[in-house]
């Protein structure tokens, strides 16, 4: 049963990254990330990894995409402009570099494959609790969580000032 | 886990029948209830009482023609009213409904909630893009910008709810609230988390969203049929959904008030007599805030946009905050 | 673990198939009669001016950036609600000053806003 669902969910998420890069009207993208968000959810329930899981939905799916959204939304970004109009020199240049990378990667990754640990829901499922996360992010990550306050804190407060300035420039 | 694995199915085809039947019984009782408040009949043609006129509704959405605005987007207009349904009955999912009659017991349960009811944004915004509509498009906005800000003082005060449970699961925090419900604990807390609840359900006071006045129908305006019955069935599930959350996190969901000190007297757990107490108790507390969310409605008048978002932003988010810090500090001062 | 799940996996499924099967009843039963007036977007019964779908203010993009900085705090506050007598008064006060720095965030972008513009004030939504 799990096996089905390992298959059934990678389609899904294989599907919906694809849909994503290939689909032409941007909100239909921004629609197949937030599936393609969910199924990755679905992934780390079959990792046992369950706070990861809900968290992947709430802050991926549905926070950080909703903003995509309105961005997407609200520009006004015309429907009809083509991702490849034609091909020209400059995209066969980026679209071999690209090949070059992908198999410089998969050719990294298969020299480590004996190296890393095999991976199965049971070392994940003692560290994938709220409870065993509470306990490491409160002892031995303490300092990276009280940064990451102040991180949130210049997020919130550059995001004011970027959008005041533009404010102030209608203004005047 | 004793979730017994083959009767969480049976439960989840009651819950459902249930959900989808409520909504029905909702719209029923809240044109009666309004009636009456302003002195009024109510429907009472169709059937004994009018009994049937949600029925007859139905019928005449399933029969209407369903129009698609010509310059918008087909498929997502089609799809956005599926997105408020499938969330509130995905909700249903982790609420238990009586002692061991739940359908799952996750132990992330209070963040399947937030995680789930987070996605309801993406119905509203969708539906109102989707027509290509000005009312539509602001009305969708608003919703959203409203979702939006009212998760947060929700998730706060769902928090302070889990500091009594120590527990993300629901179960332990309808247990946790066995001597003494959430609402007498927790006051304030059950008050921030029960506007944050009318305004996710997008219901009066906070409305605007579908400001006749203004907006003429809001980000439903160009749906009509089916379309249009799924928007307004999902808006009457999500009334029944908070009512079922306010009695699962503050009023002690299937408990009777103060349950612990006499629970000697009560039928013992596993039989079907206390699983019938239970339910009735559970779904008659889910029913009485299903009449405080019609009663407000006629009530209190509607929002103004500016104050709901300075209502959530600047009184609700920082009080849910001094509310978690301030219970946080006294259950660690009795505990250690 | 994963038991736990799958009774949401089969619900996640039932619903959509709920939505799909509502979606097609009235598409299938109802009138399609489709003619200029019916498909236009109603704007009050005249004619609609321009296009919907223009640029709108930058407060709703603001509220959705906030919103995304405060779930992030509600989600580092929650594994600490569900531990803190185990971890002690130590963590109680660095949740504090967590807390605090954000707190302070908070009441400087609606200090800020009161001023300029804001999610509060967006007037011409």
């Amino acid at each position: 049963m799990e096996t089905f669902f390992f298959v059934f969910i990678s389609t899904l998420a294989i599907g919906t990254a694809l849909a994503m890069v290939i689909s032409k009207n941007t909100v239909n993208s921004a629609l197949f990330m937030v599936l393609h968000m969910l199924s990755v959810a679905g992934f780390y329930t079959l990792l046992n990894a369950q706070f990861l899981a809900v968290i992947q939905i709430l802050v991926y799916a549905g926070a950080i995409m909703v903003l995509f959204l309105f961005v997407i939304m609200l520009l006004n970004l015309d429907e009809d402009e083509k991702v490849v109009s034609k091909i020209d020199f400059k995209q066969l240049i980026s679209f071999t570099l690209a090949l070059v990378v992908l198999a410089q990667l998969l050719y990294i990754t298969g020299n480590y494959a004996g190296v890393l640990p095999e991976l199965t829901g049971e070392p994940i499922a003692a560290v994938g609790t709220v409870e065993a996360i509470g306990d490491e992010l409160f002892t031995t990550f303490l300092l990276p969580f009280e940064v990451t306050a102040i991180l949130l804190t210049a997020a919130v407060v550059g995001a004011m000032l970027l959008a005041q300035k533009t404010s102030n420039v209608i203004d005047e | 886990m004793e979730a017994p694995i083959v009767s969480s199915y049976i439960i989840m085809a009651g819950a459902l029948a249930v959900l989808l039947q409520s909504a029905a019984v909702v719209v029923y009782v809240e044109r009666r209830v309004a009636a009456f408040i302003q002195n009024r009949v109510g429907p009472n043609r169709v059937g004994p009482f009018g009994l049937l006129q949600p029925l007859a509704d139905v019928v005449k959405l399933i029969f209407k023609e369903d129009v698609t605005p010509i310059y918008g987007n087909r498929v997502i207009h089609t799809m956005a009213p599926m997105f408020p349904v499938i969330t509130a009955l995905l909700t249903v999912a982790v609420i238990p409904f009586g002692d061991g009659l739940f359908i799952t017991n996750l132990n992330v349960g209070v963040l399947f909630l937030l995680a789930v009811t987070s996605l309801g944004v993406y119905g509203v915004a969708m539906a109102g893009w989707a027509s290509n509509s000005k009312y539509s498009l602001l009305g969708g906005l608003r919703a959203a910008a409203q979702m939006l800000s009212y998760e947060l003082p929700m998730g706060m005060a769902i928090a302070s709810t889990v500091l009594f449970a120590t527990s993300l699961s629901m179960v332990d925090i309808v247990n946790s609230q066995v001597y003494w419900w959430g609402l007498f604990v927790n006051p304030l807390g059950a008050i921030i988390f029960t506007v944050a609840a009318f305004a996710e359900a997008n219901r009066a006071p906070f409305d605007l969203v579908e400001a006749e006045q203004e907006l003429v129908g809001g980000f439903h305006t160009e749906y009509s049929s089916m379309k249009f019955g799924m928007f307004f069935l999902a808006e009457y599930m999500h009334v029944v959904i908070g009512s079922m959350l306010i009695t699962t996190f503050f009023l002690g969901g299937y408990h009777l008030p103060f349950a612990g000190y006499y629970a000697h007297i009560l039928p013992e757990a596993g039989t079907w007599a206390k699983a019938i107490l239970d339910i009735a108790v559970f779904l008659g507390k889910t029913g009485f805030m299903v009449f405080v969310f019609i009663w407000v409605r006629w009530t209190i008048p509607r929002f103004k946009f500016n104050q709901l978002m300075s209502l959530g932003w600047s009184k609700l988010l920082p009080l849910a905050i001094l509310n978690f810090v301030v219970i946080a500090f006294i259950l660690m001062l009795i505990n250690s | 673990m994963f038991e736990e799940f799958f009774p949401i996996f089969v619900l996640i499924g039932i619903s959509v198939f709920l939505a799909f099967v509502l979606m097609l009843i009235s598409w299938l039963l109802g009138p399609s009669r489709p003619n200029a007036p019916k498909l236009r977007p109603y704007e009050s019964g005249m004619d609609p001016i321009g296009d919907a779908k223009e640029r709108y203010s930058i407060s709703f993009y603001m509220v959705a950036m906030e919103f995304i900085v405060f779930d992030l705090e509600i989600v580092f506050i929650y594994p600490w609600a569900v531990r803190y007598q185990e971890l002690g008064f130590g963590t109680f006060w660095a949740v504090m000053v967590f807390l605090t720095i954000l707190t302070l965030g908070l009441f400087y972008t609606l200090k800020k806003e009161s001023k300029n513009f804001s999610i509060s004030k967006a007037k011409q939504v």
